[in-house]
């Protein structure tokens, strides 16, 4: 499919969807509450069908965070991006995808270690690289370290 | 109670071990909390992090030209091309053209690098299996091959060639003659591979049908590189979404439809011969010209995203980079292969006996840095 009909259907059935056609790839920029629907529909569509999550992260943008979930169809050869603003940073939360793509199970845990993202429904949600007791979340800007120098 | 304070038998009655962190067939510092009914494998808990040290928020405070640096130390196995792919996605947010000579020289160390990699990965196979001899010969060829990384960016393992906008010193004078004669000694050795470890009946049987994953499932979990190509799965970068000039080189994709440690060994064993027929075509046609395109001393990538996906010699590695304008990253994500294919393990491993295990750990081919990064 070519940007301008993944567009078109997209809108279909989600009409608050913006795009974003600046970078290399086709982005589509949700609520982090349309998230689930959209994703289910990436997925099981033949027309998208979006059956490869290659990477998935966060970034924050200290007044919000973005969730950014890459999506390539090995059928159709095209590739989405898909990111979801989450407005609350003190609390932020998600719906989980990792029952849609199984990879998303680590990668969501990752998330949840290094920026404080909650996954709900995630089945194993606990920190993934640092320690269970670690303070904080080190990725965020905000985020402080004593024993850090600067250079 | 074990390590982790909790019963080392659960209410079901299965027995819990942990395997690691320090272990000789994980490769590295990675821990794995194994549930047993017997010697029948019921779950797999990796615990990781025991190396990490966070590149991710380290590059936020280097320039462009030093974050590389840091990425040599994920996946010490493909150093270069882990270089290679930070340098591409800075040319592709700087929008530089990369002279044909350093795209040649790019390929053949990224080649060499993947015919190095495997070897170390084919004399550790043998060695989780109980074959000791294969490390030694592996290791006879490896180092001729780093004899060449030496000479060529005096370091063995950390090369640090690649910079934005080409690599950094041209080739050595003695390249040419020195690559034409490790090749003709590799290949030479390729059916010695074959003989010592290939058609050995212990191998195959330890091998075969174990630690099977569907394609539906290796795509589901992120699989790249031979551990999905090794469930029929096509997905070489090098094919998909060429770079460096990849597209303008002869080879062929090794895709094996078994699904199980077998296929996955042979995918790699098949792949060093790909490698040799890559670098013999290039190494008499390296262009003449630059090694390095001009740019700037301090370099600032404009506003925006870029992503960029290169064929390491265990998978797919994304670089993903998100700039604000700075002179360093706002951020930036690796998207490293085996932290991918190592969330699979679970699935691959589930029913599977205690021994097999370490068979299907082997033929992911773990490299623990890159997973924890």
């Amino acid at each position: 499919m070519t940007n301008e009909e993944i567009k078109q259907a997209i809108t279909t059935f989600l009409p608050s969807a913006a795009y974003d056609e600046t970078g290399e790839f086709l982005s589509i920029l949700v609520d982090g509450t349309e998230l689930r629907p959209l994703m289910r529909e990436l997925r099981s569509n033949l027309n998208f069908d979006c059956d490869y999550l290659f990477c998935l992260t966060c970034i924050d943008w200290k007044a919000h965070l973005t969730m950014v979930y890459h999506l390539l169809s090995k059928k159709h050869k095209h590739t989405i991006v898909v990111k979801a603003k989450l407005a609350d940073v003190n609390n932020p939360q998600i719906e989980t995808v990792s029952d849609i793509w199984r990879t998303a199970e680590f990668h969501e845990r990752e998330v949840y270690d290094l920026f404080g993202v909650k996954f709900l429904n995630h089945p194993d949600m606990r920190r993934l690289l640092l320690d269970e007791e670690w303070e904080g979340y080190p990725l965020r800007k905000n985020y402080v370290d004593e024993n850090m120098i600067e250079i | 109670m074990s390590l982790l304070g909790e019963d080392i038998v659960t209410e079901e009655g299965e027995f819990v071990i942990n395997i690691g962190p320090q272990h000789p067939s994980t490769h590295g510092v990675l821990h794995l909390k194994v549930w047993l009914d017997g010697e029948i494998i019921k779950k797999v808990q990796p615990h990781l992090g025991y190396i990490h040290r966070s590149i991710e928020k380290m590059s936020e405070s280097l320039s462009y030209r030093n974050f590389i640096y840091a990425t040599s130390r994920m996946d010490y196995l493909s150093a270069h091309i882990n270089n290679q792919a930070c340098a591409l996605c800075v040319e592709k947010g700087l929008q530089v053209e990369v002279p044909p000579r350093a795209q040649v020289i790019r390929i053949l160390m990224a080649e060499l690098t993947r015919l190095s990699s495997h070897q170390l990965w084919w004399g550790c196979t043998g060695l989780d299996l109980g074959a000791v001899t294969p490390f030694f010969y592996a290791f006879r060829e490896r180092e001729a091959i780093l004899a060449v990384m030496e000479e060529t960016c005096g370091a063995r393992l950390t090369q640090n060639y690649s910079v934005p906008g080409g690599v950094m010193y041209d080739l050595h004078p003695n390249f040419q003659e020195h690559v034409k004669d490790v090749i003709k000694q590799v290949k030479s050795k390729f059916q010695e591979y074959d003989e010592i470890l290939t058609g050995n009946v212990i191998f195959e049987q330890r091998t075969k049908g174990v630690g099977y994953i569907s394609p539906e499932d290796a795509v589901s979990f992120g699989c790249s590189g031979p551990t999905a190509r090794g469930s029929g799965i096509s997905c070489d970068v090098r094919k998909w979404f060429p770079y460096d000039g990849y597209e303008k080189v002869q080879f062929k994709e090794i895709i094996r439809e078994g699904g199980d440690c077998y296929s996955r060994y042979m995918v790699r064993m098949e792949e060093m011969k790909q490698s040799a027929y890559i670098i013999e075509q290039l190494i008499d046609n390296i262009p003449e010209g630059d090694f390095q395109a001009k740019t700037k001393m301090v370099l600032k990538l404009p506003k925006g995203e870029f992503y960029q996906r290169v064929e390491t010699a265990r998978g797919e590695l994304g670089v993903y980079i998100v700039s604000d304008g700075a002179a360093s990253p706002y951020r930036i994500k690796y998207r490293s292969p085996n932290f991918s294919n190592l969330s699979a393990l679970d699935h691959m491993a589930r029913g599977s006996k205690i021994g097999d295990l370490v068979a299907i750990m082997s033929t992911i081919d773990l490299v623990i840095p890159d997973v924890d990064r």
